[in-house]
């Protein structure tokens, strides 16, 4: 069971045999994104910019450790790519060991926490640092998700 | 004959009582029973009169018939066992056992008679043995209803409270007894009562003899509590009371260790998480009377599960449990006495947890670095004994791999591990200066925080100042030498400008260290501090303002940050008003920033002082004079008009010199400030400038009498001072001093001067005590604003002065509030002071920061905001639905105004009467009204999604609808409002799932981030709906 952000709904039973990678590295959180006063002004147009999409997807769970995207590095915020003007999204992440078996849950967590939280003009492309492992199975969960 | 009479007389009323046993037994009424239990208390009929009358019905053949006999003998006896003989009871108590080998018809009538019986206090030694063993001999307790198992729970209880000895007699056949009767038992309500009866059994010392596994099967068998109660439950049990009395039963001996713990072990290794807690729990309950005997052969196991809970699981709670498990156990370990050739566990236990643990301590990036320090420091944090054993191996080790690794990152993992470490030391007092665990490696730690102390990176230096300050913490830790590098460190660090993250933690590290060594701050820091304010001084004397400015701020905090301890505050404060009379001698080209910087300085260095009379005095009578001595010069008419001067008198500067003389006057003594109102009214209302330093100045000091501007504006500073005095210290000169006050108030010529007076005036008035003298001050006062309110130049003081006079009641609760309060409403709709009355509300409700505030000592009376509520919103409702439509928004901001600040829970229960109202305001233009409706109506929807739910549809229109507001603030709060929304019960909100989720749609584009950011997550929020799993 895979969640967005804060409403992941835990996947705590994994018990001991079945965790892929028990001891990962750990990356620390970024914090809250600081308000400037450009953003509390009425006027001023804040765009879309890359830590604003790092900030969606930054707080999703890690399908097997209580941890975050970020807290294990599997998305960064120099890895996402953003044009406001062009409406253009695109995402690379990195799943903490190659072949995965997660990959595609993770990658399908991105995208749909992206579908419902940026406008409908932008398009959103994501990609896997090691490849995809299984297309058709990713696919397939697609449709059922949507 | 005479006997034949008494017979006659007699039977009157006997008859009486032949026909009501007759009703109850035969009529099948349960009415008689209250009748005849009534005139047995009264003394009309005797117990022995009603046996006598029940006579056949006791022996019918009929098992019917019986049963209701005995019901109501029984019923009787529970009303009236105290009035019984010994006599009476022992033949009653034959009776009743002998009943129990009757029809399974009569038993539960028995019982109730039995337990009338059990409390008895007239019951003869032997007869409780002989009763139980006719229970557990003769009745099959499991097979009987829950009303039925409960008295004999009931019969039970009642005589270990009473005969506590007498059933110790009975040995191990009572417990024996119990147990047959307790098993299988599933009623909670039940199961709550034999818990007790169990712990009873076990912490009054019963006999359990060769039973010890028994009773802790016949309760064990529950654990862990698995238990909903139904809903709409009349008992009220919940499965926390369950657990809670399972568990005193089973943490109750250690002679159930060697069955509980295997238990306890197998459970947290189970896959439902509140086994885990239950068992974790349970397992610390249990350390607090086990001891290294029960724990011995089960540590191994007990650490394992221990240690694989807190390095996998998902769950914080089961982490923080397993923590606190380990730290009892090892707290148990701990104390427990040895004989001397006993092997001691305790090393052992923590060796294994070591060798576990240590390891990981070396990989600061890797997950499992965390869980294991958390678990070092859990078993540290249990004893002297178990911190020595663990910290003189981590430690160590801590220090090594904080040289070993150079990345920022690695090393504050590593710093922040030695902090949690060193913050346990302080858990413990140890006599010995050797003995403390960590002088061996002061020097180590010391060097350790200098290093992290001069790091670019900001997280080690906060890691740096921390353990610094916890090493300062240690009474007799750090040498003379440490300090003066320790004080230099902190003094460029409070410096630092880029970052105000170290600058902050430098100067609170600062605040905390001088308490603890005054002198090394007052002999290495003040002077250097002075120096720079020097350099300061001269720097803005030649101009330089932009290039030093921000470095003398940083001056002045560091100096108000270290002024913790009076020794130090003798040499800061002289310091600072030097620093203010420097800026006035016209050597420096002062702003008003730099005059305030000071005097926010100056702010908290009294606030320091607060706490300690006597240094609370010195501020008062150093500073006090010092600044009014300013102030007056400044407002000398014809001096030639320096900067300064005219800076002095602007209203942010002499809102920040109020707030230094508030702070510095609300914690004096009576006497002291007795003492110093004498000299501070006088100088006020007669000119008298003899306290004052440097007080030749040109011309009279007369700010009521003469009208020059300057000098009217420093009333604020008389406000300061005595509306922050304590509430007995008597005014000299008072009612000239109102008088005065109330002419300042309405005058038109400075509106700063006159808003000083009005509140002056009203901090004097909600003070006074009541009495002829306050009536008198209240009638001047209303003569004067309805004047006021009449005359157009002067109507917007009037209405300031009644604003005013009206908080200082309503706050004393004094009883011409209500008619003040309508007064104002009634301006509510003036069209041209509406809109001030309007926002008025707002201030009636607030707290203040200068006057009428608590710390103040005004009498403000604690429920006054609800109390405001109930009296006046009632009125404002009828006043809006009967005002004209363009007034109507008025009355609507003050009503938001009221509702904002009103604590919600009081809120709730008024809510369908004001929703409509509230709903309404929804669609109200004004900017103010829509986001304190929205910011009223969100913690409701949290709260009260119920009542909320019925008027779903408005409310969906109405957010979507702001939430295109073209203010920011409402769109914000529009979103945050449909975010809230989904607590509302999910069928209520499906259907218009589609709707929201499309709108929401267009708030993601808004070109406020903030805006979006709500849109995101009340948009997720509304996505998840009906989902499973949430």
């Amino acid at each position: 069971m895979v969640g967005l952000g804060s409403e992941m709904v835990g996947g705590g039973g994994a018990s001991v045999g079945l965790l892929e990678n028990a001891n990962p590295l750990i990356y620390q959180r970024s914090g809250e994104r600081p308000v400037t006063a450009g953003e509390e002004d009425e006027e001023v147009p804040d765009s879309i910019d890359a830590r604003e999409i790092f900030d969606l997807i930054r707080s999703i769970n890690d399908p097997e450790h209580p941890l975050t995207l970020e807290e294990l590095n599997v998305v960064e915020q120099v890895r996402v790519q953003v044009s406001d003007p062009e409406s253009t999204v695109a995402v690379a992440f990195t799943p903490t060991i190659p072949h995965c078996s997660m990959a595609t849950l993770i990658g399908l967590s991105i995208k749909v926490k992206l579908l419902r939280s940026l406008p409908q003009r932008f398009k959103v492309s994501w990609s896997c640092a090691w490849g995809w492992t299984c297309t058709l199975h990713r696919e397939r969960m697609l449709q059922s998700m949507q | 004959m005479a006997a034949a009479a008494a017979a006659v007389e007699a039977a009157a009323p006997t008859g009486a009582l032949w026909g009501l046993v007759h009703d109850f037994v035969m009529g099948q009424q349960d009415s008689p029973a209250d009748q005849v239990a009534a005139d047995v208390k009264s003394g009309s009929y005797t117990v022995l009169q009603v046996v006598e009358a029940l006579g056949s019905s006791l022996e019918n053949p009929e098992p019917r018939t019986r049963a209701r006999g005995i019901q109501l003998l029984s019923q009787v006896l529970l009303q009236c066992h105290s009035l019984l003989l010994e006599k009476e009871v022992v033949h009653l108590i034959l009776f009743y056992e002998n009943r129990l080998k009757d029809h399974h018809l009569v038993i539960p009538s028995v019982l109730q008679g039995l337990r009338a019986l059990s409390l008895c206090v007239a019951l003869p030694p032997g007869l409780a043995v002989s009763v139980l063993k006719a229970i557990f001999q003769e009745v099959h307790v499991q097979s009987l209803p829950q009303v039925d198992r409960h008295t004999v729970y009931s019969i039970i209880t009642n005589f270990m409270r009473t005969r506590e000895e007498e059933l110790k007699g009975l040995g191990a056949d009572f417990t024996f007894g119990f147990i047959q009767v307790m098993d299988g038992e599933k009623d909670p309500r039940n199961l709550l009562v034999a818990f007790l009866i169990v712990h009873d059994l076990i912490s009054r010392d019963y006999s359990l003899g060769p039973f010890v596994e028994e009773l802790f099967e016949v309760t064990s068998c529950y654990f862990p509590i698995d238990f909903t109660p139904p809903p709409n439950d009349p008992h009220g049990i919940q499965r926390e009371d369950l657990i809670l009395s399972l568990r005193a039963v089973l943490a109750s001996t250690p002679r159930f260790a060697e069955f509980l713990l295997p238990l306890l072990i197998e459970k947290v290794d189970s896959e439902i998480l509140s086994a885990k807690l239950d068992s974790l729990q349970t397992l610390n309950a249990c350390c607090a009377v086990y001891g290294q005997k029960e724990l011995k052969d089960f540590l191994p196991s007990l650490w394992t599960s221990i240690r694989r809970e807190v390095f996998q699981t998902a769950s914080e709670r089961v982490e923080a449990e397993g923590l606190a498990a380990l730290h009892s156990l090892t707290a148990c370990l701990s104390c427990s006495v040895l004989r001397a050739d006993a092997e001691d566990l305790l090393d052992s236990f923590l060796s294994n947890i070591l060798q576990d643990c240590r390891h990981h301590l070396c990989e600061p990036d890797m997950k499992l670095v965390w869980p294991s320090a958390k678990l070092l420091q859990a078993a540290a944090g249990a004893s002297p004994r178990a911190y020595d054993h663990i910290t003189s191996n981590v430690l160590l080790l801590l220090l090594e791999q904080f040289h070993k690794h150079s990345q920022s990152n690695q090393r504050r993992t590593i710093l922040e591990m030695i902090l949690g470490f060193l913050k346990l030391q302080q858990k413990w007092s140890y006599e010995d200066k050797d003995q403390r665990p960590l002088s061996g490696f002061k020097d180590q730690l010391c060097s350790l925080a200098f290093t992290a102390l001069t790091d670019p990176n900001t997280q080690l230096q906060l890691m740096g100042i921390r353990i610094l300050t916890v090493l300062g913490a240690q009474p007799d830790l750090l040498s003379s030498g440490d300090l003066e590098l320790a004080v230099g460190h902190l003094y460029r660090l409070s410096f630092l400008e880029e970052d105000s993250q170290s600058w902050v933690a430098a100067l609170e590290a600062s605040g905390t260290l001088a308490t603890l060594y005054p002198l090394a701050f007052s002999s290495h820091l003040v002077p250097k501090l002075a120096e720079e304010l020097c350099i300061g001084e001269s720097d803005l004397a030649r101009g330089h303002e932009s290039t030093k400015c921000s470095r003398h701020v940083h001056c002045l905090q560091a100096l108000s940050a270290i002024s913790t301890h009076p020794s130090i505050v003798k040499e800061t404060l002289p310091l600072l008003l030097q620093h203010l009379w420097q800026m006035d001698k016209g050597n420096m080209v002062a702003g008003s920033s730099e005059v305030i910087a000071v005097c926010q300085s100056l702010q908290q260095v009294a606030e320091k002082c607060q706490q300690d009379p006597e240094n609370c005095w010195y501020f008062h009578q150093t500073a006090i004079p010092c600044l009014l001595a300013l102030a007056v010069q400044a407002s000398m008419p014809e001096n030639e008009p320096s900067v300064l001067r005219k800076v002095l008198l602007e209203d942010e500067v002499l809102a920040a010199m109020v707030s230094v003389i508030g702070t510095a006057t609300t914690h004096l003594s009576p006497e002291l400030a007795a003492q110093s109102v004498t000299s501070i009214v006088p100088l006020f209302l007669d000119g008298n400038i003899s306290f004052l330093p440097e007080n030749s100045f040109p011309s009279r000091f007369q700010p009521f009498q003469d009208g020059s501007l300057g000098q009217r504006r420093l009333i604020a500073l008389l406000m300061a001072f005595v509306c922050s005095l304590p509430r007995n210290v008597e005014i000299p000169q008072l009612n000239q001093l109102m008088r005065e006050l109330l002419e300042v108030s309405c005058s038109h010529i400075c509106p700063f001067s006159s808003t000083a007076a009005t509140k002056c005036f009203a901090g004097l008035l909600n003070k006074h005590p009541a009495g002829q003298q306050l009536d008198e001050f209240l009638q001047l006062a209303m003569d004067k604003v309805e004047a006021g309110l009449d005359s157009r130049p002067c109507r917007s003081q009037a209405f300031t002065l009644l604003l005013w006079i009206t908080k200082a009641l309503v706050l004393r609760y004094h009883p011409l509030s209500s008619c003040l309060t309508a007064r104002l409403m009634g301006l509510l709709s003036d069209p041209e002071l509406g809109p001030a009355a309007a926002d008025g509300f707002s201030l009636l409700m607030s707290d203040c920061t200068d006057v009428l505030t608590r710390a103040g000592h005004a009498e403000v009376r604690i429920m006054f905001r609800q109390r405001f509520f109930t009296d006046n919103v009632p009125a404002l409702v009828q006043g809006f639905h009967a005002a004209p439509r363009d007034v109507k928004p008025n009355y609507l901001k003050g009503l938001s105004h009221v509702l904002n600040r009103l604590p919600k829970p009081v809120l709730l229960p008024e809510l369908p009467t004001l929703l409509s109202l509230l709903l309404e305001a929804l669609s109200c233009s004004d900017c103010v009204v829509q986001l304190s409706t929205l910011s009223c109506l969100q913690p409701l929807l949290l709260e009260a999604p119920q009542v909320m739910s019925l008027h779903i549809d408005t409310l969906v229109t109405k957010f979507l609808n702001l939430s295109s507001s073209p203010s920011m603030a409402v769109r914000i709060a529009a979103l945050q409002c449909m975010h809230a929304l989904t607590r509302l019960p999910t069928p209520v909100l499906l259907p218009y799932k589609p709707q929201v989720i499309r709108a929401l749609a267009k708030p993601l584009d808004d070109k406020k981030r903030l805006v979006r950011k709500e849109a995101v997550s009340a948009r997720g929020e509304w996505f998840l709906l009906g989902s499973p799993g949430t």
